[in-house]
């Protein structure tokens, strides 16, 4: 019984890391959605985000240690520290500036060409980026403390302790995971209502059928791809937020790319409910797999690879994902 | 005047079809070859061999391996550090197990093996395209690295978990392990590079590289003309493979000499090697060593200058090599997707035009 | 015209001299549908060896649908394919074009990575047999087959008179030449049925009048069998011994362009009713 309520627990565990995933892979999908390009800086957003939401709480000098090597000073700090929404609004400032960069100096000059080709542009902008980042800000881990609280929530676990007997000491679930949910929630409704019901976000959606079309009834493809950018940017800080408060703000966040490509293939790359379901389905087969399979007969750390062996059975069996669309060659 | 065409007619198909109809660069490639086997070893010593030479060689193989598959194929592929380590731990296993054999077989055997393994990673592409297929390639990456880290029979079952090459020879010269000189590996990996590019050459310009290249620039209608795309893409995901293999053999061996699975052959080889084709040019031989040449000489020489010369900490020059190689590789895409080969071909163009504008 | 008195052969010879021989493929009520939608309902007709066969109708009749089914591209849900007297079982388009099927398309499918005398030695890939291994050596029989099949596609560049172009990559070419590009592509795997998809399309008079001198030398030389859609009518009663017309995923008429030209339901469907 308590080896259930273990398993149940996991499962919750895994719910909430999926959450997380959904949310890198939000920016993913509407990206994709409005300009056909799979985004792979999308973690490294994430990274720079977070990086430059410290940066700008804690006082750091941008490129610091730069000028600190070429003119042999000593800078680090302003000195001051800034309040936490101040800082984020910051950040978030500072991500519409680099999307409105990136539209002007790569997307504009790039709008015919291959998916493929977008793709790896893209590659190139991420380790641009993560350059960029570690210049300005420094490579060495940060924390990042916006004020959500962390560590285990002991009100659940006290009142679930009574499910299992002597031996359950009720669920251990992080108040972080659980803020995280509830705000991935706030940030996917949203995203869907703002689609749905306002001018701009029919818009998005006109230019994510058709880019033809859409220019034909007079829509400005390159402010849309601006805004679809900047939405991008705001969801990466989001995430970063979370995962940065989660492990610190560190390289490996930038990682988290590479996992939001199994939850695409899941949910479809072109669906934002897909990309919730994908993310959760992952965050729960992951830890569910290590948890029965993984650990005890594989020797553990089969989370690296497990959610791209459950993408590639998707791939093989239904290549659409989940919710996305079909796709039919024509000659 | 110099660098000319005019006046040098060719009279057959093959004198057409040779890889340098321009005598000028003939005669230069064969000098160039001859200095490579016969000035070089004279002059090389460790530090050229490990930084510079060595790795150009290493990485030129397994560049046009993955420009066979990606820039030839079509096929997206981020899976080449866990390929190169499937020829690696294979060439380790080789050895350890039949330490008479010559290296050059192990290393073949790398080769062959990490070709099987890449075809089955590349039957999902039958399917598959663009980067749903990265994804697949993707899910390889990560799985090989992961298996040859968690199961201990392909490291023997030591206790550091690497692998680590024992001393081999080839006509009395030793070629992997302490005792072997720069000059001696580096002759090694020349003689691959050098039979490797011009099998690979040779199989680009022929009608399995028309197929290939068929296949990348609208499959179905290559389909329709008689072009078996299966075949095609078991092809390409094969002999790519072996490159990539062959290469990952190398580095273990003769290169590294002690490999750690995740450091050596993770996901960031496999976006080097993306980068060397796409800097260098997609869909060219010469454009896989121009790019390996490029991604192999841009850090070593950043780090001279700004460390060197300017004095700066040495992170501040990592840090540059990520800006500098991401705004490259954004500036090729949008600018000349064929790379620096092209860019060449068009220098080489005006060159032969020269004094004259047209 | 003139009937030949053996039956079983069935020739004919036209007008202008050209021998029209047997069946050379037949489609036998074919039917296609993609969902619920219809594309091809229940169409049968044939094509004769040595023939120009037209096939027209307005568009999304599902005439570029029938050549893909041709082709083998689309799988028809119902219906025979008989080639050269014998049915058709299943196979996959490049087994189909090693049979002697070639083609072009209507919205120009050449590979815009490669130059012109490339993409016609891509025509010649069915023809090309040498193995990889050999290939990779090249010296010997790889470089032998390569430039005997290299002398053919330059006799077909000959032909169409693109010597100029032939080391130009194709993107780079204007409409027109593209056409003719594609067009050498088909003709270099000698196809004994030769797939032209609105192989006028875009064309100005004295393209048009380029291609259908082409086209006509093809059948008339090589004896090329050739089925073509079309729209501008003038050309297809110039070029084609007998035609199909389609409309709505449905056969209307088939006969000789004057039967067809004569026929009410063609009219009213397609051409159009003169004002009286």
């Amino acid at each position: 019984m308590v080896e259930f309520l273990y398993g149940i627990e996991v499962v919750i565990n895994g719910l909430m890391a999926g959450v997380m995933y959904s949310l890198v892979a939000l920016g993913f999908v509407l990206i994709f959605k409005a300009s056909g390009i799979f985004n792979y800086a999308q973690g490294v957003m994430a990274l720079f985000a977070a990086m430059t939401l410290v940066g700008v709480q804690e006082g750091q000098v941008p490129f610091a240690h730069l000028i600190n090597s070429v003119f042999g000073t000593q800078y680090h700090h302003f000195g001051w520290h800034i309040n936490a929404f101040v800082a984020i609004a910051v950040a978030a400032l500072v991500m519409l500036l680099f999307a409105y960069l990136v539209e002007r100096y790569i997307l504009k000059h790039l709008v015919n060409q291959e998916p493929i080709i977008l793709f790896m542009a893209t590659i190139g902008l991420a380790y641009f980026m993560e350059g960029f980042g570690d210049l300005m800000w420094g490579s060495n881990i940060k924390t990042l403390d916006v004020g959500i609280p962390q560590g285990g929530n002991f009100w659940i676990e006290e009142k679930t302790a009574f499910l299992g007997g002597e031996d359950f000491y009720g669920f251990y679930l992080d108040t972080l995971d659980i803020y995280a949910t509830v705000i991935a929630i706030i940030l996917v409704s949203t995203l869907v209502l703002f689609s749905q019901y306002t001018k701009t976000g029919r818009a998005l959606r006109a230019v994510a059928d058709d880019h033809q079309a859409a220019l034909s009834v007079g829509i400005s493809l390159r402010r849309i791809w601006v805004i679809v950018w900047s939405i991008a940017g705001i969801v990466a800080l989001v995430a970063g937020i979370m995962w940065g408060s989660k492990s610190g703000v560190q390289f490996s966040l930038s990682l988290i790319a590479l996992k939001a490509l199994p939850v695409l293939m899941l949910g479809g790359f072109t669906s934002i409910p897909g990309a919730i379901i994908g993310g959760l389905i992952i965050g729960i087969g992951e830890k569910l797999f290590e948890f029965l399979i993984g650990a005890p007969f594989l020797g553990g750390a089969t989370e690296n690879w497990f959610a791209y062996m459950l993408a590639l059975l998707f791939l093989v069996f239904r290549p659409q994902g989940l919710f996305g669309e079909k796709i039919i060659e024509r000659v | 005047m110099l660098y000319r065409e005019a006046g040098d007619f060719k009279v057959s198909y093959q004198a057409d079809q040779q890889t340098f109809p321009i005598r000028f660069d003939r005669l230069f490639f064969w000098a160039l070859l001859a200095a490579a086997y016969f000035v070089v070893p004279f002059f090389i010593n460790d530090y050229w061999a490990n930084a510079v030479l060595l790795p150009f060689l290493i990485y030129g193989v397994a560049s046009i391996g993955l420009n066979i598959l990606t820039g030839y194929c079509g096929q997206v592929s981020l899976g080449s550090g866990g390929f190169m380590a499937v020829g690696a731990y294979t060439c380790y296993k080789m050895m350890t197990a039949f330490p008479d054999l010559n290296l050059a077989f192990c290393i073949l055997a790398g080769g062959v093996t990490t070709a099987i393994v890449g075809i089955m990673f590349g039957l999902p592409s039958l399917r598959i395209k663009g980067f749903y297929l990265a994804v697949v390639t993707l899910a390889a990456q990560f799985f090989l690295v992961w298996m040859f880290n968690k199961v201990p029979w392909f490291y023997n079952y030591s206790a550091t978990g690497m692998i680590s090459s024992p001393e081999r020879t080839m006509f009395g010269y030793a070629i992997t392990g302490p005792n072997a000189t720069p000059a001696a590996t580096y002759l090694f990996c020349l003689t691959f590079l050098v039979v490797l590019a011009f099998l690979g050459r040779n199989l680009t310009r022929g009608s399995v590289g028309r197929k290939w290249m068929a296949i990348r620039d609208m499959d179905i209608a290559a389909e329709i003309i008689g072009v078996n795309p299966l075949m095609a893409k078991i092809t390409a995901f094969g002999v790519s493979s072996f490159y990539v293999g062959v290469a990952g053999a190398m580095i273990f061996s003769v290169y590294l000499g002690a490999v750690e699975v995740t450091e050596a052959f993770g996901i960031q080889k496999s976006f080097l090697l993306l980068f060397m084709i796409i800097i260098g040019g997609l869909g060219s031989i010469l454009g896989s060593l121009v790019g390996a040449a490029f991604m192999v000489l841009m850090p070593v020489l950043l780090k001279n200058i700004m460390v060197g010369s300017f004095g700066w900490a040495i992170d501040i020059a990592a840090h540059f090599e990520f800006i500098i190689i991401g705004g490259l590789i954004v500036f090729f895409l949008i600018v000349e997707p064929h790379g620096l080969a092209q860019l060449w071909r068009i220098i080489k163009e005006k060159m032969r035009l020269w004094p004259f504008p047209h | 015209m003139t009937v030949s008195q053996d039956a079983a052969v069935q020739e004919t010879i036209t007008p202008d001299g050209r021998t029209i021989g047997g069946v050379l493929m037949e489609m036998r009520n074919i039917t296609l549908r993609f969902g619920g939608v219809v594309a091809i309902e229940d169409i049968s007709f044939d094509i004769r060896q040595g023939e120009i066969r037209a096939i027209i109708g307005p568009n999304g009749a599902g005439k570029s649908s029938m050549l893909n089914v041709i082709n083998g591209f689309y799988h028809p849900q119902d219906g025979e394919v008989w080639y050269k007297g014998a049915i058709r079982g299943p196979m996959r388009p490049h087994q189909i074009a090693a049979q002697g099927i070639a083609r072009t398309f209507q919205n120009i499918a050449l590979f815009h990575g490669m130059s012109t005398l490339d993409n016609i030695m891509t025509g010649r890939l069915t023809h090309m047999k040498t193995g990889m291994l050999s290939q990779s050596v090249w010296f010997g029989r790889a470089q032998r087959e390569e430039t005997e099949n290299r002398a053919f596609a330059e006799r077909i560049i000959d032909f169409l008179e693109i010597q100029s172009i032939r080391k130009t990559p194709v993107g780079r070419l204007p409409y027109g030449l593209q056409k003719r590009v594609e067009l050498g592509r088909a003709l270099a795997a000698e196809p004994s049925l030769l797939l032209l998809d609105e192989p006028m399309a875009g064309m100005n008079v004295e393209e048009k009048e380029d291609m259908s001198r082409f086209i006509l030398d093809v059948n008339d030389e090589f004896g090329t069998t050739i089925a073509l859609i079309e729209h501008d009518m003038g050309v297809v009663m110039d070029l084609a011994d007998r035609v199909v017309v389609m409309d709505y995923g449905r056969k209307i008429g088939d006969g000789s362009p004057e039967e067809v030209r004569n026929n009410k339901a063609v009219i009213d469907a397609y051409l159009g009713v003169s004002s009286d």
